[in-house]
């Protein structure tokens, strides 16, 4: 046990699985803070040493600010409901109300279909006239809504999706953590004349703080790197309505075949994903205090 | 009274949210088992029929497709699972300098993952020539730190006692891991592959930039181009394309949905 470990066994353990790793991670982000000092080669010239031009670039882009405001929105939106929606469903499903499994499967089944199959069937949904979003409206009388064709419902209507697809995935860490919340905690909490609300707001939601700051992390990560909906639905349009960062990379390195610009806009992603990795810590040190 | 009155209406409106949530969902279902001109006009009577999935099928390589994701999701789920396990194995067994440093440096993964660094990896994979093949999908993800931090988690819960006793009778490194540690985590195994296996099925982005043929593309990939080639294309032969290529996963969770739910909470938790 613990013993000191030997080349060979180092090399098969440890070199071969890392070096994977390391040439599909590490490698690419610190390629993309050295390309981004470049410029783009052309045919004609190789690529020559641009200094902070792409910094520059990213600083006046106004598309970009457009996007930026636009995936904050997003994860701002998204993350906090989907989070409330899931405490509900897991107690719902965690209630004895009759007819949990049809609950638990109607909560879940978005979140086992791929995005693109989300995207697919929410593209259908929307559509104007034939969609059943329309066809509500119109039993109510209304007018039919573009909702991915304007730009001021088309955001709204993407954050809508993502609620869909990831509050399921939630409702699962929440139910398993109401499971292990100790039921004698709640009887005395009843004991003590405490109705049904005041338990579940003295004594479960506290209980409930891990899972929500882990959930929390988790969401706002996958608010950045799941854009497929929008490739599939919007192309991040009408005119930058819907466009998020990761879609925004995408469409300028492999559309616009602008790959310093890509790497460029790429640091900025892994900056952002840092400060939110270094704001986890915080909150989980601040957790441990109060233990 | 008053209590079950309570109930019956909480039992009510929790139904109908049930109902409204699956709606985009039963809608579509609907859609793609009907004519398409029930799309956009709800009859209860309207004939079931199965043509709309036979005419997709046909209308695009699907089989080929189907194919694609099975071989790339095979190729991650085998890579994962060994190279996951030594990796684990070395963390949780030797000592070694670094070993912290190093467990931080692939934790890295977690927060920067593939997804991220498109731009890059694609750079990466066009110098080594591997675009547009299915082992340039599945090469960023082979080792997992996902993987990495559940396996050794698990590992170290793996009884010290058990470990000596098998180095007192002789045991090789390789036939402790084999026959200790790989069977008592056989749990973590099966909750990893199925997070693995649904992850891979579903992922889009990173095949879609690599792959540029109908030969290597993935399930997702295809039906993507399959919805977009023609936007005149017909929505019940969309949703039949859609529920035919996430079917597997559907009838998979249906069938294992207590597993799979209790796996997923298992791998969630960290």
């Amino acid at each position: 046990m613990n013993k000191r470990m030997t080349t060979a066994p180092a090399i098969i353990m440890l070199v071969i699985p890392c070096a994977i790793l390391v040439a599909f991670t590490h490698y690419p982000a610190i390629m993309a803070l050295i390309n981004s000092f470049w410029n783009n080669a052309s045919s004609r010239r190789p690529s020559r040493f641009a200094g902070t031009e792409n910094y520059q670039a990213m600083l006046a882009d106004d598309r970009l600010a457009q996007v930026l405001v636009n995936s904050t929105i997003y994860a701002l939106g998204t993350v906090p409901l989907a989070i409330g929606l899931a405490i509900g469903m897991a107690l719902l499903v965690n209630s004895r109300l009759p007819g949990t499994a049809f609950m638990r499967l109607s909560f879940f089944l978005p979140t086992m279909l791929p995005m693109i199959a989300v995207a697919n069937i929410w593209l259908f949904f929307y559509a104007p006239g034939i969609g059943l979003a329309s066809q509500i409206l119109g039993i109510f009388g209304l007018p039919s809504i573009n909702f991915l064709g304007q730009t001021e419902t088309a955001l709204g209507s993407m954050m809508f999706v993502a609620i869909w697809k990831e509050a399921g995935l939630f409702m699962i860490f929440y139910l398993a953590a109401l499971q292990s919340v100790p039921t004698n905690l709640k009887d005395a909490a009843k004991l003590e004349g405490a109705g049904r609300i005041r338990v579940f707001i003295d004594v479960v939601l506290p209980l409930l703080r891990p899972t929500t700051i882990f959930v929390a992390v988790n969401a706002l990560i996958n608010a950045f790197r799941l854009v497929d909906h929008v490739v599939v639905m919007t192309e991040g349009g009408p005119n930058n309505a819907s466009a998020l960062l990761l879609y925004y990379i995408y469409e300028v390195t492999f559309r616009q075949r602008d790959f310093a610009y890509g790497a460029t806009l790429t640091v900025l992603m892994v900056v952002l994903l840092g400060i939110l990795a270094v704001i986890q810590f915080w909150l989980l040190n601040r957790k441990a205090h109060y233990q | 009274m008053n209590r079950g009155l309570t109930k019956l209406m909480l039992s009510i409106l929790t139904a109908v949210f049930a109902a409204v949530w699956a709606l985009p969902f039963i809608y579509s279902v609907w859609t793609a088992f009907h004519d398409e001109r029930y799309a956009a006009n709800f009859k209860w009577d309207a004939p079931w029929i199965f043509d709309n999935f036979v005419e997709a099928w046909h209308a695009a390589p699907f089989a080929m497709y189907f194919a694609n994701t099975l071989i790339l999701i095979t190729i991650v789920l085998v890579a994962n699972l060994i190279l996951c396990t030594l990796v684990a194995y070395a963390f949780v067994r030797y000592k070694f300098r670094w070993a912290g440093f190093l467990f931080a440096l692939i934790m890295v993964q977690l927060l920067i993952s593939p997804e991220i660094l498109i731009v890059e990896n694609y750079l990466i994979l066009s110098r080594i020539g591997l675009t547009n093949t299915i082992i340039g999908i599945a090469l960023p993800y082979l080792t997992s730190a996902f993987g990495i931090f559940l396996l050794r988690q698990t590992f170290l819960s793996v009884p010290k006692s058990l470990d000596e006793a098998a180095q007192i009778e002789g045991a090789s490194t390789w036939r402790i891991l084999w026959n200790i540690y790989v069977p008592l985590a056989w749990p973590v195994y099966l909750a990893y592959s199925l997070v693995s296996v649904s992850f891979h099925w579903n992922n889009f982005l990173w095949p879609l930039i690599v792959t540029n043929s109908p030969e290597v593309r993935p399930l997702t990939v295809g039906l993507s181009v399959f919805a977009t080639v023609d936007s005149g294309v017909e929505w019940s032969l969309v949703n039949a394309a859609t529920l035919m290529t996430t079917a597997p996963l559907i009838i998979a969770f249906i069938i294992f949905q207590r597993q799979f739910v209790a796996n997923f909470m298992r791998a969630g938790i960290k």
